[in-house]
């Protein structure tokens, strides 16, 4: 095979050769190289299919713009990745590399078929069609199109590899490490400032990397590249290659990407494969440098046909020739330079063609020095080759009219229609741009950020231009971060600036109705199309973009807006800025999701939240369910007992003599002030003034709407402190709520609030024996009927513990709810264990629990409630303090729908038959109706209750207080079941249990 | 019109193209409409469609201030579903299904509406619950919509992670497979080429500044960047600005405007066959004709007309994808974008008259409006039309934030939405 390495050319490590493979097929390219330019050097030149057409394509560019070489990477099993740029991704030992989109192979595509029916596939074909008959869209019409769609193949299995993330704060950011980013970078940095610099490739040094003629300062320019490298680590600025500035934020907030093993040879362990940085600069300079524009003619797209940049840059930076016969198209003075080079490296260049007819004499000169055929006015009108291309179709023009065509045979064709800037970054922070006539290009206008824009990026051509405009950039930025800086930017010689004009689609000698002209390379978007779309009325450039799809590729538009918008802004008659760029939006380039999703993967994708006493459970058996972000013990089986049989026997063991329970995933607001009470009143509804300390209330609190939003049992602890607590699901929520109107609509309240969730462990303790079994651990209070009746709360010691310790109950027994200090929680529940072996204590979980209250008709807040309840429809009128002068809540309880006679109320349900409901099933009046039938309510409960031996159901049923004794229907797919309505108080209604 | 079918697109592409003819005009304002209807999304359009096409009104403008479908239109996942659990709501997006199933044939237009089902995953003992519920009340709605094992969610979309030992284990899910996509952009543009085909006039790129009221208090017309537009009759559908454009009439509507994301992966070949849907952690994700992961995030939880979101949220976005579809977590985004939605207190739409005279309002569709499309640009033209609304859309009034007869779906599914 013949090499196209040139030696003594370009940054890779020809004494490290590194094999890899590519559709089977080993290859051999050096340390340094990318798969492009490793391919490259093989003579490779087709690696890719397109998206529509599956027309040949080759690497058109030699970085993350790259919309035609686009394949597989692969590093053994689970770390396969569809659609890399193969001009992006770092040649590493044993990388094994797939072309994509073909069908048997790369060189023979099934596919292309599509390419000879192109006429049919114009822009838009698919709204037109495909819609008879109807049924054949789902059936036919779009799998087929499906399948023909899409790149790559997904990934098909779970991603070994880890991400990570972490934030960054800094002074000042400088996103680009070409020449204006390390001049920006160089004249802000010291003075302890804070300066990072990045780069989305391998190495620092941008263009520098491509233009080693350069001289700066008197030093070869990968000397000076070099000196100003080390330079800036003494000034402690942070250089951060392979990093992708992905897209820019409110505030200052720039998200980076940072690839860290996808280069190297041997995966290390432990080491993420990508890093997100959350960056908040005080200060940003975008030095992003330029994009090049390819030119729009039939034949544009063959492999071999490559932007004249990219040609350099695979010659400087990679040292690959690519190709030895070259024919130079362009429009703008840099791609002479491509020749030159070219040339300089033993090519022999065919022609450079130039769209214009004036071309500054010293490049004319050293073509002529070089024995280099020019053609001043000329054009191309295609090229041939199958899968390469082998000869171009040249034509002078004169007066905007094509000649006769000549061929001309060659290897490669290097265009270049001039640089845009590349806006990006700057247009995320919803920046304005302003159209340059003279460059006929956008440029950055303002943005509200505070961002800098420098070099390349503003429309600033050659080195000497970027390094003045860096290190101007640079003195303001540190001057904005209170810094006095000055200096000079250095002298540079073989400085290539250079000029051009814009070109639109060239002109040529043949029907421009049946050109090939691709404008969007990935999706194959041609002029042609671009003008039908216009014909066809769309006027904005995003009616454009999305009918055409043009910018929409991997590459998002760097290769194809600008020249989408010149084409269509012509078909349209209008100029540029009337016609508009459409929005760039991130990410900068595609970032894989791993990075995104960073460490919150599996079981950390949330932190799962344990109780102290959680470990207690798990070595206990416990089933656990997951409540919100908590995990709960959900019942204790024994051996051989199934969910049912456990719950009914934890039911029993509570009704009968002893039950132990962990509450501690109660959510707990500490409610801390002179106007705390005030504060209560407020939001919940019950009244509090006359609540004394060491008494404790059930709460209920409404949204502003008047529906109940979360419930608790309150305790005062002092005159000017409560203990709320919340339902579990909601602490964090009503927390929010509760700060949202201390701090929005009663900030005169002398009122603290305090997430007391965590600090706390809570263990309930119900039946018959709560007492017996507690009295003789408590100092500080009697368990007695008088000195410590039902809804009391006091602070004493529980088995020589600091506890809150408070007397309600949740199931109808005899209840008691030890707080302790959260650390404390599993030694409490062990003495409690312990010491109440003598009364045979069972644990329970919230099965148990669920079930236990429902036979008391306690409700559960987002199970027996739906945020559509009111107070009353629960049958909980008596929380309401109807003399308080308002609460959260009382002018929406006072609407006239909330008070109307027929809502949907609380009830419990019997069913006739005795069979179990199920919960969310639907209720009806009139079982006999046809579908869609008129529902009257759900039922919200449903459990086997052990104490009434029986099941027991509660439900909201329309106007269902009125509606005791009456029966109710509840149609299931296989049957209807009958059931009677009744109070919810399935079990001791005279609360006798209560008692001590 | 040119109307669309095989034979014309042959016919055309035999002559190069060149006779297709535009899908809609560049119409300028005339100085009087009928019906001026602000906001040239798929409901705006639809509603022009509609009355021009059931009730005979053709003077009608739609006025935007950008390009048409260029606003929520064009910026959602496009996921189409009506298995919602209140009668109001299951009529309100059932009477919309239906209007999607014959919309590329009603429009002449494929909007390539898809019926590849919608699966919504239950990860808890709530979720469970809660689907449940909606299962029931669908089934006696007559409304599609089936619960399936966690098993049978992974038949349904093989992707799917349901290991028992996942952070949130898939517990089952609820499936309507009449659910499913269609093509954003061509429900705007084959609505627009509908309604200008019958007289339309679609006015872009012209800002409404204000609606005028006569001494009546009825609406006399608009004030735009192009002058001052008489209309017997206003009708504002213009998503997350629906509150600025209101308030230039003094209406005041309970509304809030926050960002919410969406985001593409690069396209690869088919491997999501359906669309699911997991409340409890926030993933949404389909798969386009163009193979891109189609993937939306939850609210970003600030009020804002800005259409940017922040970083964090897509953070949790991608992580929640990658917990419920592990296989994806080599794939890359693509793209990402904001959308502004209009939020009622219930988070269900105002749909209907307003106490302004002559002045209609279509607003509140929170992040589920485009699934509404063809639903309520119908109801909408059946309202200005009437001067009455629709019994579908009766419920959906202003005047229930007053009353409290609320259709409050979002608290029924007991979801932060």
């Amino acid at each position: 095979m013949t090499s196209f390495r040139v030696s003594g050319k370009g940054r890779v490590d020809t004494a490290r050769p590194v094999n890899f493979t590519f559709d089977g097929r080993t290859y051999q390219g050096c340390a340094g190289d990318t798969v492009a330019s490793a391919l490259l050097a093989n003579g490779v030149h087709l690696m890719g299919r397109s998206f529509k057409y599956h027309r040949p394509r080759g690497a058109v560019a030699a970085g993350s713009e790259e919309p035609n070489a686009l394949i597989g990477t692969r590093r053994g099993p689970g770390r396969f990745e569809p659609n890399t740029r193969a001009t992006m991704q770092e040649l590493r030992a044993g990388l094994e590399t797939m072309s994509q989109n073909r069908f048997p192979g790369l060189s023979f595509d099934i596919g292309a078929v599509n390419d000879a029916a192109y006429m049919l596939f114009s822009a838009g074909f698919y709204y037109k069609t495909f819609m008879w008959p109807r049924s054949f869209w789902d059936r036919v019409y779009e799998p087929f199109i499906r399948a023909a769609a899409g790149l790559g193949v997904s990934p098909s299995q779970e991603d070994p590899d880890t991400y990570a993330s972490r934030n960054l704060h800094c002074d000042l950011l400088i996103v680009g490490a070409g020449p204006t980013g390390l001049a920006a970078a160089r004249a802000a940095a010291g003075d302890g400032l804070s300066v990072v610099l990045v780069d989305e490739h391998a190495e620092a040094g941008g263009t520098l990397l491509s233009e080693p003629q350069a001289v700066i300062d008197g030093l070869p320019a990968w000397d000076w590249l070099a000196a100003e490298l080390a330079a800036l680590k003494d000034l402690g600025v942070r250089v951060m290659t392979r990093t992708t500035a992905i897209g820019y934020y409110h505030q200052n907030m720039v998200g980076l990407c940072q690839r860290l093993t996808d280069h190297l040879d041997n995966l290390p362990a432990d080491t993420p494969r990508e890093r997100l940085w959350r960056v908040r600069a005080r200060q940003v300079i975008l030095a992003q440098g330029a994009l090049e524009k390819p030119l729009v003619f039939h034949g544009n797209d063959r492999p071999g046909v490559m932007l004249a940049g990219s040609a350099q840059t695979y010659l400087n930076r990679y040292g690959v020739l690519v190709g030895r016969r070259p024919v130079v198209l362009t429009s703008h003075d840099s791609a002479w330079y491509a020749a030159f080079d070219m040339a300089g490296a033993g090519a022999q260049v065919q022609a450079i063609i130039d769209l214009r007819g004036d071309v500054a004499q010293e490049l004319l000169d050293e073509a002529r020095r070089r024995d280099i055929p020019v053609r001043l006015s000329g054009t191309v009108t295609g090229t041939s080759g199958r899968l390469r291309i082998s000869a171009v179709r040249v034509n002078p023009v004169a007066d905007g009219r094509a000649g006769p065509a000549e061929r001309l045979a060659c290897d490669c064709l290097l265009v270049s229609g001039g640089w845009t800037p590349s806006l990006h970054l700057f247009s995320h922070t919803k920046g304005t741009l302003a159209w340059d006539e003279d460059r006929t290009t956008f440029l950055p206008e303002r943005t509200p950020e505070d961002c800098l824009i420098a070099g390349a990026s503003r429309g600033l051509w050659g080195l000497e231009a970027a390094l003045q405009d860096g290190a101007q950039a640079g003195i303001r930025a540190a001057g904005a971060l209170g810094r006095n800086r000055s200096g000079t930017a250095p002298r540079v010689e073989g400085d290539r600036p250079g000029t051009g004009i814009s070109a639109r689609e060239l002109p040529t000698d043949r029907s421009p109705g049946r050109a090939k002209a691709f404008v969007d390379y990935q999706n194959d978007v041609t002029a042609k199309d671009l003008r039908l779309a216009v014909r066809e009325g769309m006027r904005s450039i995003e009616h454009v973009k999305r009918y055409t799809t043009n910018g929409m590729a991997t590459d998002q538009g760097k290769m194809s807006n600008i020249n989408g918008l010149n084409i269509a802004a012509d078909a349209l008659g209008k100029p540029q800025p009337q016609v508009g760029l459409t929005t760039f939006r991130p990410p900068y380039t595609p970032t894989s999701f791993g990075a995104f999703a960073g460490y919150h993967r599996g079981s950390h994708f949330e932190a799962t939240r344990r109780t102290r006493i959680d470990g207690w459970a798990e070595a206990h058996g416990a089933a656990f369910e997951p409540v919100g972000q908590w995990r709960r013990a959900w019942y204790f089986p024994r051996p051989g007992e199934d969910m049912q049989a456990a719950v009914s026997r934890e039911c029993r063991a509570v009704r009968r003599s002893l039950g132990i329970f962990d509450a501690s995933t109660l959510g707990k607001i500490e409610v801390v002030g002179p106007d705390a009470v005030e504060f209560m009143n407020r939001m919940y509804t019950n009244p509090w003034t006359r609540l004394a300390v060491g008494r404790c209330r059930y709460g209920l609190l409404l949204g502003d709407d008047g529906y109940i939003r979360d419930d608790g049992v309150i305790a005062r602890i002092a005159p000017d402190r409560f203990h709320v607590t919340t339902t579990t699901g909601g602490a964090a929520r009503v927390l929010a709520m509760m700060e949202d109107y201390l701090q929005t609509e009663w900030p005169d309240l002398q009122v603290w609030l305090t997430s007391t969730t965590e600090q706390w462990s809570t263990i309930a303790l119900n039946g018959p024996n709560a007492a017996r079994l507690l009295a003789p651990l408590v100092e500080g209070v009697e368990l007695t009927e008088e000195a410590f009746p039902h809804m009391s709360c006091t602070e004493c010691t529980v088995a020589g513990l600091p506890a809150r310790l408070w007397r309600v109950s949740f199931t109808g027994e005899i209840g008691f709810e030890i707080n302790v200090p959260a650390p404390m929680g599993r030694r409490l529940w062990e003495t409690l264990w312990e010491a109440g072996q003598r009364y045979d204590i069972t644990a329970y979980g919230t099965e148990t629990m669920h079930v236990l209250r429902a036979e008391k008709g306690y409700i559960i807040v987002g199970q027996d409630t739906d945020g559509t309840v009111t107070p009353y429809d629960a049958g909980m009128g008596w929380a309401v303090g109807k003399a308080k002068p308002d609460f959260v809540g009382k002018r929406g309880l006072a609407r006239p729908d909330l008070v109307a006679a027929d809502r949907k109320q609380l009830v419990g349900l019997l069913t006739e038959d005795g069979s179990r409901l199920e919960e969310g099933a639907q209720i009806v009046f009139d079982p006999q109706q046809p579908v869609p039938m008129t529902m009257v309510g759900h039922v919200t409960s449903a459990y086997h209750s052990d104490a009434t031996g029986r099941p027991i159901a509660l439900a909201l049923v329309q106007g269902g207080h009125e509606r005791m004794g009456q029966t109710v229907h509840v149609p299931m797919p296989d049957r209807t079941i009958a059931a009677k309505i009744t109070g919810t108080v399935f079990y001791d209604p005279e609360n006798t249990k209560l008692k001590i | 019109m040119t109307r669309f079918n095989a034979f014309s697109l042959l016919r055309n592409a035999v002559s190069g193209h060149r006779n297709w003819t535009e899908q809609w005009p560049d119409s300028q304002p005339k100085p009087e409409y009928d019906v001026v209807i602000v906001g040239a999304g798929g409901h705006g359009l639809g509603c022009a469609y509609y009355l021009a096409k059931e009730h005979g009104i053709t003077n009608v403008a739609v006025i935007d201030k950008g390009w048409l479908g260029g606003g929520n239109t064009g910026r959602n996942t496009t996921i189409i579903r009506s298995n919602y659990l209140y009668d109001e709501s299951a009529r309100l997006f059932d009477h919309s299904l239906d209007l999607w199933q014959g919309l590329s044939q009603e429009l002449n237009y494929n909007v390539m509406y898809s019926n590849r089902g919608v699966l919504m995953l239950a990860h808890n003992q709530h979720d469970v619950q809660s689907f449940r519920r909606h299962i029931h009340a669908n089934r006696l709605n007559g409304v599609d919509n089936r619960w399936l094992t966690a098993q049978e969610c992974k038949e349904v979309c093989p992707p799917l992670n349901i290991a028992p030992d996942a952070r949130y284990p898939v517990m089952g899910g609820a499936l309507q497979q009449r659910a499913g996509t269609a093509r954003h952009d061509a429900v705007a543009w084959g609505y627009a080429r509908g309604a200008a085909a019958r007289g339309v006039d679609i006015i872009q790129n012209c800002a409404v500044q204000a609606i005028r009221r006569g001494p009546d208090g009825a609406v006399t017309g608009v004030d735009t960047d192009k002058g001052f537009i008489r209309a017997k009759k206003i009708a504002v559908s213009a998503s997350g600005h629906n509150s600025m454009v209101m308030a230039t009439a003094g209406v005041r509507l309970p509304l809030e405007s926050m960002p919410l994301q969406a985001l593409v992966s690069e396209p690869v070949k088919p491997v999501f066959p359906c669309v699911v849907m997991s409340n409890a952690v926030h993933a949404y994700c389909s798969q386009s004709d163009k193979g891109e992961l189609v993937i939306g995030s939850g609210t970003d939880q600030y009020v804002s007309y800005s259409q940017r979101g922040g970083l964090p949220l897509i953070e949790h976005t991608i992580a929640a994808i990658s917990e419920v579809f592990p296989i994806f977590n080599r794939m890359r985004m693509l793209r990402k974008w904001a959308g502004i939605t209009d939020n009622t207190p219930d988070r269900s739409a105002i749909l209907g008259k307003t106490p302004v005279q002559n002045l209609y309002v279509n607003c509140g569709w929170g992040t589920g409006g485009f699934k509404a499309t063809p639903g309520a640009a119908h109801l909408l033209a059946h309202t200005v039309a009437r001067d009455a609304p629709h019994p579908i859309n009766a419920p959906f009034s202003l005047e229930r934030f007053r009353t409290g007869r609320l259709i409050d779906e979002a608290a029924a599914a007991a979801v932060a939405h």
